[in-house]
C-alpha cells in the first residue's frame, strides 16, 4: 500500500515537470517588451537640438494633442529607411511629431536633416542616452505615440507602412 | 602649523577616495545586477553596449542622488519591467521557481527518511 502511494506522488510529481517544463517550450525564448502600456511620460531638461538652449520636457507636450516622439540618430541606417515615412506622417496637422536626437554628432545630424527633411516640430537632443533610458527606450530607432501625458504606445524598430496605419487609426 | 594643514589633506584626500571606492562598489554590485535588454546573457556590468553604457551613467546618477539599491532596482523595474532584473522577486509568475526546490528536497529527504527507517527496522 505505502508502495503505492510513492510511485503514485512519484508519478504526479514527474506529471507536473513535464507539464511546466512543455509549457515552457511554447513561450517565445526572446524578450518580448511590453508596448501597450499607459504610462506617464517622463520628465526631464534637456537642450532644443538648433539653439542649444535648455528645454524643460513640460512645455513640449501639451494636453490634448497627439505626438509622435520619435528617436533618431544620423548614424542609424533602419533610421534612413523610416524617414520618408516621417515626413508623410508629418503631412498632418493631427500628429506633432518630436524628435530626440540619441548620442550623435549634431553636424551629421543637421546634414542627414538637410539631405532627407526635417518632419520635427521640435528636436531635442539626449548626448549620453540617459533620456532614452528615462523613456524605457532600447535604442534607435523608436516612436513612442503619446495623447494627455500618457505613451498610448510604443514601436520599437523602425516604422514601416502597416504602422503608420495604425497610428492613423489611433489619432483619428 | 604647516603639518597641521598638510595632514587634514591627507585625511580629506583619503576619506573622500574611501567613499569614491564604497561607490564604485555599489555601483559594481549594481549593473551586475540589471540585464542588459539588447544583449545576450549578458548583464549591463558586462556590456559596452550603447544601452547598457547609458544605463552605467543612469545608475551612477542615481547613487549621486543618494538612492539605495532598492530604490534604484524599483526605478528600473518600472521602466523596463521585471525582466531586467536577474533576480527575481517573489510573486504569482515566480512561485514556482521559488517553490519547486524545496518541494523536490523535502520529497527527496522523505524518500530517503522512509528507507532509512525500513533498514533500522
Amino acid at each position: 500500500m505505502k508502495n503505492k502511494i510513492l510511485t503514485f506522488s512519484v508519478i504526479i510529481i514527474f506529471g507536473i515537470i513535464f507539464i511546466i517544463f512543455y509549457k515552457g517550450l511554447e513561450d517565445s525564448k526572446i524578450y518580448t517588451p511590453d508596448v501597450n502600456t499607459k504610462k506617464e511620460i517622463p520628465v526631464f531638461n534637456t537642450k532644443e537640438f538648433f539653439s542649444g538652449e535648455n528645454v524643460k520636457s513640460l512645455s513640449i507636450f501639451e494636453f490634448d494633442k497627439f505626438y509622435l516622439l520619435n528617436i533618431w540618430s544620423s548614424w542609424c541606417v533602419p533610421c534612413r529607411q523610416e524617414h520618408p515615412l516621417l515626413m508623410n506622417l508629418n503631412l498632418q496637422n493631427k500628429l506633432n511629431i518630436i524628435g530626440m536626437n540619441y548620442k550623435d554628432n549634431l553636424k551629421n545630424a543637421e546634414n542627414f536633416l538637410k539631405e532627407l527633411g526635417n518632419p520635427y516640430k521640435e528636436i531635442f537632443i539626449d548626448l549620453d542616452g540617459t533620456i532614452a533610458i528615462e523613456w524605457g527606450a532600447y535604442g534607435v530607432p523608436e516612436s513612442f505615440l503619446i495623447y494627455n501625458n500618457e505613451i498610448i504606445k510604443k514601436y520599437i524598430g523602425p516604422l514601416n507602412q502597416e504602422l503608420v496605419n495604425e497610428i492613423n487609426l489611433l489619432i483619428k | 602649523m604647516k603639518i597641521l594643514r598638510f595632514f587634514l589633506i591627507v585625511i580629506i584626500f583619503y576619506t573622500s577616495s574611501v567613499l569614491k571606492a564604497d561607490e564604485l562598489d555599489k555601483r559594481n554590485n549594481i549593473t551586475k545586477n540589471l540585464r542588459c535588454l539588447v544583449c545576450q546573457g549578458q548583464s549591463i556590468y558586462d556590456s559596452d553596449s550603447e544601452f547598457a553604457n547609458s544605463l552605467k551613467i543612469l545608475v551612477d546618477r542615481k547613487i549621486d542622488e543618494g538612492l539605495t539599491d532598492a530604490e534604484i532596482y524599483e526605478y528600473f523595474k518600472n521602466k523596463y519591467g521585471e525582466w531586467i532584473l536577474y533576480d527575481p522577486k517573489l510573486n504569482k509568475n515566480t512561485y514556482i521557481l521559488w517553490f519547486m526546490p524545496l518541494l523536490i528536497f523535502l520529497l527527496g529527504g522523505a524518500i530517503i527518511f522512509k528507507k532509512l527507517k525500513k533498514k533500522h527496522n
